[in-house]
């Protein structure tokens, strides 16, 4: 070790530079383990858990609560829901990254501040406000209905909730990405006379596809566990507006432990793919998708 | 002198780039359909409450019971995780270990696990006949279905927020800054209290702020572990729902609305303490 000075000047030994910039052994041993204890105690035994007690009673069991025809109904009800939410808001974080991030205009930092309000918002009040404005007291819910348009308590109210909470996942990706790769690429295919379709689909969209992924990856996995906005909203009938995450807390409340933490494994299972991609891509792509990342 | 051509205010700088009344108009809609609307409809109907009837809703004994167990276990948790959060991003930046790629990338579980998944592990774990509760009970620590239920969960979930706030900023520090503190005769406790913590902290306002104005609203992975019982471990968001159910909307109205006006006052604050430590440190968030 005292004979390794390639990395340090030459004129110190190199244990001193390390102690100068560095902790003590122990005091670095002390906090590494502080670190990754408390990581264990508050994010690894938790994960742990959900696993364990879905298998509490064999994979038999733990199938056969997936087989439930409730439990299904909630699974494809969550494919649904997040199949329609996460392309609208694909399309508007697409356009907002056009708008905010090519152009210079009066008002940008609050728009781009407006777009994360979503974030500030509780789940719940995410719900409420559309209670507040479909309910049977309001004066569009009533009106929708007599044309036979069901909001509240059906899909259409899910979507809508779950579209409000995931509203900012892929324009904020987006925006600082498309900000620091500029405009110059589009000015040069424009020039060449490409025409702005053009130009989207073959410059801007090859130089966002990994963000945009990220951004989409993001977007997916609180689209799919959104519990609170959708709770409010759902009206929990039994096999019609439960997604799974309603359903984990109805099995739950009901006692039937090894089917709420079966269905809650195969959300830990999405949870846990979207950071296996997640890292990949940050790994693999990190110059295509991290402005944001770097700050 | 300006040059008087360039003074004239236009909305934006002209562009060859194709495509803004379409992309802003798009963002715009959505933006008025999806949020504001609905968010507005929120205070409009509030305001219909009347000025008396909306402060005696609101400042009702059991609401202002929610409202500081919300934000008292926020407070808390987001203190714990400006703490620990602070301590794993050092430890993520600076130091090797096997498996790092992984702890790092497990920082962000939170974000990724549903909020009731979460909930009902925690509460299985802390219960008094789960792996920790058991450990606990024997000593007469009960963690589930008390507030310090609800500070678990809150840690749970706000934990990335400060390790993936304060981490970039740790990544940037010069080590060179350090160095010259040594030179100068610093030992290491002195350099890292002195000038390594001192410019991590806008970063690490930043995170507990967020850490904090999360924890407020979180609901899914609260309701679990409290207990829910009325002046003791209900939280703000839940006592929304409770009135919800009782088609009392004006109580959940009028506890929506000032949880709103709250929560936006800490963005305002977020975004301050951003202004602020660029002016000051030259970076931001």
């Amino acid at each position: 070790m005292a004979h390794d000075i390639s990395s340090a000047s030459a004129a110190a030994p190199p244990s001193l530079v390390d102690a100068a910039t560095s902790e003590s052994r122990l005091a670095r041993a002390v906090l590494t383990a502080v670190a990754l204890g408390f990581v264990a105690l508050f994010l690894l035994l938790p994960l742990t858990t959900v696993f364990i007690e879905a298998f509490r009673k064999g994979a038999g069991e733990f199938l056969a609560a997936l087989a439930d025809p409730e439990t299904f109904s909630a699974i494809i009800l969550t494919l649904t829901v997040a199949g329609i939410a996460v392309p609208l808001n694909l399309a508007f974080g697409v356009a907002a990254a056009w708008a905010i991030a090519k152009f210079e205009f009066k008002g940008k930092a609050f728009l781009t501040t407006l777009i994360d309000l979503p974030f500030s918002v509780s789940p719940v009040i995410s719900g409420l406000v559309f209670v507040l404005l479909f309910g049977a007291n309001s004066a569009l819910g009533p009106l929708l209905q007599s044309y036979g348009l069901q909001i509240l308590f059906a899909v259409p109210g899910l979507v809508l909730a779950t579209v409000f909470v995931t509203f900012p996942f892929v324009a904020r990706e987006l925006i600082p990405l498309m900000q620091e790769q500029g405009t110059s690429d589009e000015e040069a295919a424009l020039s060449l006379g490409a025409t702005g379709w053009q130009t989207f689909w073959h410059v801007t969209l090859p130089n966002i596809k990994w963000g945009l992924l990220y951004g989409v990856l993001l977007c997916n996995a609180r689209a799919m566990g959104e519990f609170g906005a959708v709770s409010v909203v759902s009206g929990h009938i039994r096999g019609q507006t439960n997604t799974m995450p309603l359903q984990v807390e109805i099995l739950y409340n009901e006692y039937n432990f090894v089917a709420a933490f079966a269905v809650a494994a195969l959300l830990a299972l999405l949870a846990l793919v979207t950071l296996v991609l997640k890292t990949a891509l940050e790994l693999r792509y990190s110059d295509e998708i991290a402005a944001s990342r770097r700050h | 002198m300006a040059s008087r051509s360039h003074t004239r205010w236009r909305f934006r700088q002209p562009s060859v780039i194709p495509g803004f009344g379409l992309a802003l108009g798009v963002t715009l809609t959505w933006l008025v359909l999806i949020v504001l609307i609905p968010i507005s409809g929120l205070f409009w109907r509030s305001s219909g409450l009347g000025w008396s009837n909306f402060i005696a809703l609101a400042f009702d004994e059991r609401t202002l019971n929610a409202l500081a167990i919300s934000f008292g276990t926020a407070t808390i948790a987001a203190i714990v995780n400006l703490v620990f959060g602070v301590v794993l991003a050092w430890v993520l930046v600076r130091y090797r270990f096997p498996g790092k790629r992984v702890i790092d990338a497990m920082v962000d579980l939170p974000f990724a696990l549903p909020t009731a998944v979460a909930g009902i592990a925690l509460t299985t774990l802390y219960a008094p006949n789960g792996w920790i509760g058991s450990l606990l009970d024997p000593l007469g620590i009960k963690i589930a279905f008390t507030p310090a239920g609800i500070v678990v969960a809150l840690v749970f979930v706000g934990l990335p927020f400060v390790v993936r706030t304060v981490q970039p900023v740790m990544e940037e520090i010069d080590r060179e800054v350090e160095e010259a503190a040594a030179t100068l005769g610093a030992n290491r406790f002195q350099t890292i209290t002195r000038v390594l913590l001192p410019g991590l902290l806008p970063a690490g306002l930043t995170g507990f702020a967020l850490a904090f104005a999360r924890g407020v609203g979180e609901y899914g992975s609260v309701i679990f572990i409290a207990g829910n019982l009325p002046y003791v471990s209900e939280i703000a968001p839940l006592l929304i729902v409770i009135r919800l159910e009782e088609f009392n909307y004006p109580a959940a109205t009028a506890i929506a609305a000032v949880m709103l006006i709250l929560s936006f006052t800490m963005l305002l604050v977020i975004n301050m303490i951003q202004a602020w430590s660029r002016r000051r440190y030259g970076y931001g968030s």
